[in-house]
This record gives C-alpha cells, structure tokens and sequence, in this order.
C-alpha cells in the first residue's frame, strides 16, 4: 500500500536514512490536500521546506569594476615631490666645484687684489697703534679724581 | 570578468545563500545583508574564482562563517536578534491567526534549534543537497551529518504532534 510505504519512508526519514528521491516522495505526498489523518503533522513540516524554497534574494548588488583610488600612490609622490625640491634647492652640494682656465686666473687675481689690499690695511692699523698710549694714559690720569676729591682719602683713614 | 558574466556564474545559488543567511540570521534585513557581503566578497576576488572547485559550496561555507561571526559579534555586544519576543496587543488577532498558521509555527520550531541542526536541515530539506555537499560545505563527516539531520527532523516532529494534540498556547 502506498500509506504504508509513506510511514516505512517517514522512518528512514527521521533517522536521516533516506536518498534525495525518497524525501521528494514524501514532498510529493505531504503536499497532497489529504492525507491520512494520523500523519497530519508532517504536513506544515514539508509544506514549510517547499515554501522555503521559494524564497529569493532581491536586493541589487553594487558591482564596482572601476578601480578605487589607492591613496598609497599619494605618499608615493609625495616622497618623490619631497626629493625634487631638495635637490633643487640645494644641487650638486656633495660634488667638487669644477672652474674653466679663465676662472681659475680670475679668481687668483682677485686673491692678490685682496692680499694687497689688506697688506696695507694692516700697515694702517699698525700705524695707528701709538693711539692705545692715548688710551694707556687716559688711565694713568685717573689719579687725578682723588686730587679733585681729597676728602675721601681723609675719611678713609 | 565583466559584472554580468559574474552575475551568471552566482545566479543560481544566490538565493540558497541567502536562504541559509537567513536561516542563521533569523532577520530578513541582516540576511540580505550578510548575502550582500558575501557576494561582493567573491566580485573582489573574482580573478581566484576559477581555481575555487566549486564556487557554489565555496560561497555557502563563506555564507556559514560569516553568519558565524555575526552572531558572535551580537553575542558580544548582548544584543540578540530575536525577532519574537516583543508584544504588541493592537495586532494580536492577527497575530493569533499567524501562530494558527502551522507552517509560520515550523518556521518557530526551527529558530529553536541548535545552529548546527539548522544549517543541515535547510541545506538538506530546502536546498537537496546531497550529503556530500553538505559535508564539504559544513566540514563535517556524514554521519555527524546524518545525526544531526535525524534529531532536527524529530525535534520540529515531536513538537508539531505536541502543537496537534493541544493546540498551540
């Protein structure tokens, strides 16, 4: 009887013994609008998983294929805008300065220029050396405040 | 890979992530969610796609683990998502005749069981997939499989004759 292969299939069931196959039967069974009256139960159960199956996912699903801007490029060309403006400012600081023929006599002649000049300077300022005797003497004089004030030399003693 | 080319490959099992989603998640917003999430996941990834064996069970384990971790976080923040347990009186005649309606109470029963149990029961009496599958998509062995199945199927059927003979509340 078809009944009691249902009930022999409903126990296989509940052990988690039947096939794919075997579970669609019951589905096909259970979703009859009779069935026997002992085994009215299992009816929501079944009728539950068919109308679970009809459920569907609707929401819309935001694919982006553009590529998303990668902020670790920013610090890469930052660091590279950082050592542009170094070397700018202060170019080829480490290398040896090279100077044409032309400019090396040029320069040399502006060193002797510059020797004689303070040649003479430093004979000008050895010249105007006797100006310290004036200095020497200035407080050599100074004797002459206790001439003008000799009252506190009395009332020191 | 274009966007449409990707949208073929999920189409056929998107809803099955989202019916497990939902299933773990209880809440239709957070599957929807948490399906989202998955999805865009496997769009980032998707020069990896063709080495995955089986995009569907990859994408489902991806769906258990992410729900895994939402729970937890929930858990942690002690905010449960259980959408039943507020009263509202205005509507409970309506409410009466939706606990009436038996299928909505499997639906109850099966928010009851442990989350191992719900996962095998969906995947295996909604989505018919082979135990195989289930295997490789929870990490589990048949057996365990087949346990778990037989105590979910008697739990929602011990439950419904409870409801049967006494009617429910």
């Amino acid at each position: 009887m078809v009944l009691n292969n249902i009930e022999n299939l409903l126990e296989k069931y509940e052990n988690g013994e039947t096939s794919l196959q075997e579970e669609q039967q019951l589905k096909d069974y259970f979703s009859q609008d009779t069935v026997a009256p002992h085994l009215e139960m299992y009816k929501p159960m079944f009728t539950y998983f068919l109308v679970n199956q009809q459920e569907q996912f609707t929401k819309q699903l935001p694919l982006k294929t553009k590529k998303r801007f990668n902020y670790k490029w920013l610090s890469v060309a930052a660091v590279a805008v950082l050592m542009v403006s170094v070397f700018v400012t202060k170019p080829f600081s480490t290398g040896e300065p090279t100077f044409t023929d032309q400019e090396i006599i040029e320069i040399n002649n502006a060193k002797e220029a510059l020797a004689i000049m303070s040649k003479h300077l430093n004979q000008g300022t050895t010249q105007v050396g006797y100006l310290d005797a004036i200095n020497k003497a200035g407080t050599q004089i100074d004797y002459l405040k206790e001439v003008i004030n000799p009252m506190d030399r009395i009332l020191k003693r | 890979m274009t966007p449409l080319e990707f949208l073929n490959i999920v189409s056929p099992f998107k809803d099955k992530v989202f019916r497990l989603a939902k299933r773990l998640l209880v809440s239709r917003e957070e599957a929807e969610d948490a399906t989202q999430e998955v999805l865009i996941k496997l769009w980032n990834n998707k020069t990896k796609i063709k080495d995955y064996k089986n995009v569907e069970a990859f994408s489902m384990t991806m769906t258990k683990n992410f729900c895994f971790d939402k729970l937890k976080s929930k858990q942690a923040q002690n905010l449960k998502i259980v959408h039943n347990n507020y009263q509202d009186h205005s509507v409970s005649l309506q409410k009466e005749v939706e606990l009436n309606d038996s299928i909505d109470w499997v639906g109850k029963i099966m928010e009851a069981l442990p989350e191992q149990q719900k996962m095998v029961i969906q995947l295996r009496d909604v989505e018919q997939y082979d135990f195989k599958e289930i295997a490789k998509m929870l990490d589990m062995n048949e057996t365990a499989i087949r346990v778990a199945l037989s105590r979910a199927r008697k739990t929602i059927r011990e439950k419904l004759t409870n409801t049967h003979n006494y009617g429910i509340k």
